[in-house]
């Protein structure tokens, strides 16, 4: 089955960490013990912790944790502004703001994907990871997770995972 | 927007506070939404809200907390905290040491935390992976498991953080079927110790490895990361996939083998 991947070149813009904003939330459960939160949700789902949202929407639930500021960025040809929500982490308060232009998160992607077979896909699980080597004014294609140093970075990515779970990309 | 119809269906996004941390779900396909997606959903949360549970140091009464502190022998703890001493005892002999559990850095008091994560998160994927027809990357801090089961289903696109500016990516990674974890010292400084000489670990910026399973990708990222210089053939010898982030100098690819697509 040949398949078309058309990645949308999306315009390079700003993730700003806003570091030192605080907001007085108790859904965002600062991780005053060094890592662990206390919220958990019930196990048939608590709406009021958890978010869901679409390719379409930004996350009108909330996670009571600094507001859903960011709108889906949905429509065609138009940038929009998406904020993720305040992680509160043992060093403080972060926050992610991201421009979403196209559909695209961008800033953070440069390489376009290659196509790949469509044999080969189905067979193997993951491909060779692709080294970015230009970080501006490139192609970008979207993705759909981040992955990082885990605890050290939480917050910032708690943040952008967020900005990036609103923006329904 | 022009030719919308190749444009991939965006995937629906749950997001939850566990673990100190973020978990995200982007899920696709024939269950995306509705009640069995909604069940395996709740199913997920509760594995990790009882691995939380369980396995917490920071909460006193747990019951790790208590064996730690002798209060609870480990016979009387639920099984999976040996279960995962025993995934935790197997990264450190397969580590040559660079994994090990036991050295906490303060009192050598055994804290599995750096297994449990990627135990539970696995665990609580395998609950998203009954899910008939339906695509799911489950992440956890940075650390996912990936899986579609949709014939011809596009790769889930995961950038690997640049540890030297996280506003970036240093690399994207297409992955049907894998987990992908990264250890690092991003944003915070080193703080992964060598449990063999007690000092941090300071030749490596960040390691991402991909493996079949997040408690073999997260184990072999922290260990990797602690043996530095060495990181990037030992994890050639497992056959892994990864990206090596050094200290000094360009992010590395390692890999190449049976699971890569291309070169």
């Amino acid at each position: 089955m040949r398949r078309i991947f058309l990645w949308f070149a999306s315009t390079v813009s700003v993730v700003a960490l806003l570091f030192g904003y605080h907001t007085s939330l108790g859904g965002a459960s600062p991780v005053t013990a060094g890592g662990q939160t206390a919220i958990s949700g019930s196990a048939s789902g608590d709406h009021s912790r958890t978010t869901s949202g679409n390719g379409s929407g930004n996350g009108a639930g909330g996670s009571g944790a600094g507001g859903n500021n960011g709108n889906g960025g949905s429509s065609a040809a138009s940038s929009s502004t998406v904020t993720g929500d305040v992680a509160q982490t043992q060093w403080g308060p972060v926050q992610v703001e991201l421009t979403v232009a196209s559909g695209s998160i961008t800033d953070v992607s440069v390489v376009q994907y290659p196509s790949g077979n469509g044999t080969d896909e189905q067979i193997n699980s993951y491909a060779l990871p692709r080294l970015i080597q230009e970080t501006l004014n490139a192609q970008s294609s979207s993705i759909d997770m981040v992955s990082g140093a885990t605890v050290t970075s939480t917050g910032y990515l708690q943040s952008l995972q967020s900005a990036i779970d609103q923006a329904g990309l | 927007m022009t030719a919308a119809e190749v444009v991939p269906a965006p995937a629906r996004r749950r997001v939850l506070q566990v673990m100190g941390t973020a978990v995200s779900l982007a899920i696709r396909g024939e269950h995306a939404d509705g009640p069995l997606a909604d069940e395996a959903w709740a199913g997920a949360v509760r594995v990790l809200e009882e691995a939380d549970a369980v396995f917490s140091t920071y909460r006193l009464d747990s019951p790790v907390s208590r064996w730690r502190r002798g209060e609870l022998a480990l016979v009387d703890c639920p099984p999976e905290v040996a279960e995962v001493l025993d995934l935790a005892e197997q990264a450190r002999i397969e580590s040559h040491g660079a994994f090990d559990v036991e050295y906490g850095g303060e009192g050598a008091l055994p804290d599995p935390a750096g297994v449990v994560k990627g135990w539970a998160v696995q665990r609580a994927a395998d609950l998203l992976a009954e899910l008939p027809g339906t695509d799911f990357c489950l992440s956890a801090g940075g650390d996912m498991v990936c899986r579609t089961a949709v014939p011809g289903a596009q790769p889930w696109r995961i950038g690997i953080e640049d540890p030297r500016n996280t506003k970036r990516l240093v690399a994207t990674v297409p992955v049907w079927n894998g987990a992908v974890a990264t250890s690092g010292t991003a944003q915070r400084g080193a703080h992964i110790l060598d449990p063999r000489t007690g000092l941090p670990a300071d030749r490596l910026l960040q390691v991402t490895v991909l493996a079949p399973d997040l408690v073999r990708a997260d184990v072999d990222a922290t260990a990797a990361f602690v043996l530095g210089d060495r990181a990037e053939s030992w994890l050639a010898g497992r056959g892994r996939t990864a990206v090596v982030v050094p200290a000094v100098g360009e992010a590395v690819v390692v890999g190449g083998g049976e699971s890569s697509v291309d070169r």
